[in-house]
């Protein structure tokens, strides 16, 4: 005797919000909603209440007063009558400029290490493992400030540059002395010399001029967009370059059409050179060109770029603790590709260093690119610790000194917390465009 | 004709040694350092290198000086030693200070409790790291956090003690929810056991013990911490609370939920867009704002919050790429035993996953121990800013660097170097694959 059980029924019945899996998973998100949207009406709910027992409100009104305190680090020009948001951008740029500069040094350091540390050499090879482990198992901040306190306790001071009669007739030279004649590395900062332009001017006018501070940079002068000034000087140079880059690329092209017809490539490196170079060195020339070397005057030097060193050590210790996690990368990416493909190179007659730039290192780069983004990012962010050597970035002056002076601790961290994330977005946006172009090309 | 026999050798000679330019140290030279021009110029500039730094370091580590009471004091030892112009290291320094580098501004009648507790750490690991050990052991983990609580802090051995049973209230709860309710309502209805629990007997039932047996050690307030003891509080909790925390959001982003998707995506890339140190102001200056008023909890329990959430949703990230790496039969098969969700996870997915992400979780640890340095920026005594802050700020020792950075700096190469280290060899040990 066999009993046919009835079909379920298709009725509704409560239970199956939790044991049906067709309704399960609505039933989760509907009580997540529910428990998400109740966390942030408390949270809010909290700061309201906060805020209203401290007597404060929420506007980010205060952007708009006079900041007034100085920057003593600038790319673009500000003073203390400067507003809150003015110094917000100055700190934006300073944070973006350690980092430009850090991860370019990074990068350079990184892949050379890195390819060195496959080297059949040895010492070499050792020696870049030492490297690697050495900077990679240390906290960052240790380099930031061990290169701070270098740079500001054992470098010397101005006046030690100084020689004095005296020391001429005795032929004593000063204390120190200047790097290739350049280079000033005292306490109070780096001195580098600085491009001026002394067109259609007397060379000697134009020199004592532009050791005062605040001097004008010359040649075709500025133009002021409002926001920033740009050097017009710059932007001509930059055109030149762009279009010095676009006739290189028409020889490369022309040379490539020749080597598929007739199989010869015909010699380009000299048209190349030519082309890059002679444009702009000719431009520089006619624009009067003039590098004002940082000269010793009373107590400090004057002319040239100062750069403090809260910035050199940030960008030096991050750079070189960032390099070391390139390195690796770039050793795995080396690595992944199969000895096949060196193999197959060297069949085809390529010597080591053409294998390199034109099998293996193409290939490598799609496996390097995607977590050399998130070396470049992890960058930006330590360049917040720039708090540890007193370089003003983002985080001094938005974060720090407004936040301070003001008192408006929600609004500043909002916001800075908000920029962080639109840099680190368009970074990574940015680099995943990037990632695209040089992915394979499947079929 | 004249007939000649061809010369026949008849017996064999002995193999003859290699020329003098293809054996012994004279060979490996010419193939690992003088292979090429290049590889040539590459040894000469490493070995100029290297005897640049021997020359350096070398006569600085032997002038070294132990017994001194300032650098000055250390400098007139040197120069009477070594005679003028050489130059020495001045561990006195560190024999003088070890202390604080350690402890920080811990009493020094209690360093007994930060010492047991470092040894009941290290037990209360072993069985985690090394899977050998009994699992019985495991116990003895899971009851560590109350006693090293209670050890470093203090006050009454009632409250870890209660808020341990709060636990096992969840654990109950979940235990005997979850086979009828499902696993995510059990955990939920267990949590709010818990909360219940912590809210409204947690203070009453811990009073009632304490005033019954008063048993409690000196209070120690978190403001005394500092060192290489605050940086191990702040690292091992950390640590262990962020993995479970990044395997949820990692499961959480890869969810068919899209609600549960969103929220994972969005809170695991807000936390990576911004830097630790944002995150560590909005633990000092923040959090007092989206708390309820009056609310005021300890800042070393905040900084580790916030560190916890930073580094599980890098974990979560990592753990996400080792799910992508698993093959689709897996979770199949899984599907095809009748495995529920969580089951699928726990016993299938999730033991292929984490294998694959070990390197990936271990340098996310490595990353955040070497992290634990930033929290000098919110006022607390990490051994690199802040302790060697307070010594250079010392009269007697104003001006030293090489030494208190290379001593701190050596003890956490030490750690993470170990961690790495560990690291491959879990790795070579968990390999199935016979590649």
């Amino acid at each position: 005797m066999t009993s046919i059980s009835d079909a379920p029924k298709e009725s509704f019945r409560l239970g199956m919000l939790i044991y049906d899996t067709r309704y399960r998973s609505i039933t989760i998100q509907v009580v997540v909603l529910i428990l998400f949207l109740l966390f942030l009406s408390w949270l809010v709910n909290n700061t309201a209440q906060n805020l209203a027992a401290k007597g404060r409100d929420f506007d980010f009104g205060f952007l708009g007063m006079r900041a007034g305190y100085d920057i003593n680090q600038r790319l673009v020009e500000y003073t203390n009558d400067s507003t809150h948001m003015r110094a917000a951008f100055i700190g934006l740029l300073n944070t973006l400029l350690a980092a430009f500069v850090g991860c370019i040094i990074a990068t350079i350091l990184g892949v050379t290490i890195g390819v060195l540390r496959l080297s059949k050499n040895w010492l070499v090879s050792r020696l870049m493992t030492v490297y690697v482990e050495m900077f990679r198992n240390v906290p960052v901040l240790l380099w930031i400030l061990l290169a701070m306190t270098i740079l500001s306790e054992t470098t010397p001071q101005p006046k030690d540059f100084r020689s004095t009669p005296e020391m001429e007739a005795a032929g004593e030279a000063p204390a120190a002395s200047m790097l290739f004649g350049l280079i000033a590395v005292t306490t109070r900062g780096t001195s580098i010399p600085e491009p001026k332009f002394c067109l259609g001017r007397e060379l000697e006018a134009c020199h004592a001029e532009s050791l005062l501070p605040g001097s004008p940079e010359g040649g075709l002068g500025v133009v002021d967009l409002g926001i920033f000034k740009v050097s017009l000087n710059l932007l001509a140079l930059l055109i030149v370059f762009g279009g010095s880059i676009f006739v290189n690329r028409q020889i490369v092209r022309r040379a490539n059409a020749i080597q598929e017809e007739t199989g010869n490539r015909p010699v380009t490196w000299w048209k190349s050179l030519a082309v890059l170079t002679l444009p702009s060195i000719v431009l520089l020339w006619g624009l009067g060109l003039h590098w004002v070397v940082p000269e010793l005057k009373g107590f400090n030097f004057v002319g040239g770029i100062t750069v403090m060193h809260g910035f050199t050590a940030l960008t030096l210790a991050l750079a070189l603790y960032t390099a070391a996690f390139i390195a690796e990368i770039v050793r795995a990416g080396i690595q992944a590709i199969s000895r096949g493909q060196s193999e197959a190179a060297a069949a085809l007659g390529l010597r080591p260093g053409r294998t390199m730039n034109l099998v293996i290192l193409p290939q490598a780069l799609r496996v390097i690119i995607p977590p050399l983004i998130s070396q470049f990012l992890n960058l930006t962010k330590n360049t917040s610790l720039a708090i540890a050597v007193s370089y003003i970035d983002l985080r001094g002056t938005l974060g720090g000194i407004t936040l301070n002076q003001t008192g408006k601790e929600l609004e500043c961290m909002l916001l800075m917390m908000g920029i962080y994330l639109t840099i680190s977005l368009i970074i990574s946006a940015l680099m995943n465009m990037f990632n695209r172009a040089v992915r394979l090309k499947e079929r | 004709m004249t007939h000649f026999t061809p010369f026949v050798r008849a017996e064999m000679i002995d193999p003859r040694q290699p020329p003098s330019g293809q054996q012994g140290l004279i060979r490996w030279s010419r193939e690992n350092l003088f292979s090429s021009p290049a590889n040539s110029l590459l040894t000469v500039l490493g070995g100029l290198a290297v005897a640049w730094l021997i020359m350096g370091i070398v006569p600085w580590l032997m002038h070294s000086v132990w017994n001194a009471n300032s650098l000055s004091e250390c400098k007139t030892i040197i120069t009477q030693t070594w005679g003028e112009g050489a130059t020495g290291a001045c561990w006195a320094m560190v024999r003088e200070r070890w202390h604080q580098y350690t402890y920080g501004f811990y009493p020094m009648d209690q360093y007994w409790r930060p010492n047991l507790a470092f040894v009941l750490m290290l037990v209360a690991l072993a069985p985690v790291l090394f899977l050998s050990l009994p699992r019985k052991m495991m116990l003895f983990s899971l009851v560590f956090p109350f006693i090293a609580y209670w050890l470093l802090w203090g006050g009454t051995i009632w409250a870890p003690i209660v808020v341990a049973l709060g636990f096992g209230v969840m654990g109950l709860v979940f235990r005997f929810a979850s086979p009828k309710l499902g696993v995510p309502v059990g955990a939920g209805v267990g949590l709010l056991a818990a909360a219940a629990w912590w809210l409204l007997v947690q203070t009453p039932l811990s009073t009632t013990l304490h005033s019954i047996i008063p048993l409690g050690l000196r209070e120690v307030d978190s403001d005394q911490f500092g060192g290489f003891l605050l940086s191990i509080v702040i690292g091992i909790t950390a640590i262990s609370a962020s993995l479970p925390m990044g395997i949820l959001l990692a499961l959480g982003r890869q969810s068919d939920m899209l609600l549960v998707k969103s929220l994972s995506v969005g809170f695991i890339e807000f936390i990576r867009g911004v830097p630790l140190i944002t995150l560590l102001f909005t633990a000092s200056l923040l959090l007092q704002y989206f708390l309820p008023p009056e609310t005021n909890f300890d800042i070393i329990l905040r900084v580790i919050i916030l560190v916890t959430l930073f580094a599980a949703a890098y974990i979560a990230e990592v753990i996400r790429g080792g799910l992508a790496a698993l093959p689709r039969g897996q979770y199949e098969a899984a599907d095809a035993l009748g495995l529920d969700y969580w089951q699928a996870q726990r016993l299938i997915v999730m033991p292929q996953a984490l294998k694959i992400s070990i390197p990936g979780i271990v340098s996310s640890f490595i990353g955040l121990f070497k992290d634990t340095t930033l929290v000098a920026f919110v006022g607390l005594m990490d051994p690199l800013k802040g302790i060697t802050a307070v010594v250079r700020a010392d009269i007697n020792w104003k001006g030293i660097y090489w030494e208190p950075y290379i001593f701190a700096g050596t003890i956490f190469f030490l750690i993470c170097f170990g961690m790495s280290r560990y690291s491959m060899w879990l790795e070579r040990k968990l390999k199935t694959d016979h590649r």
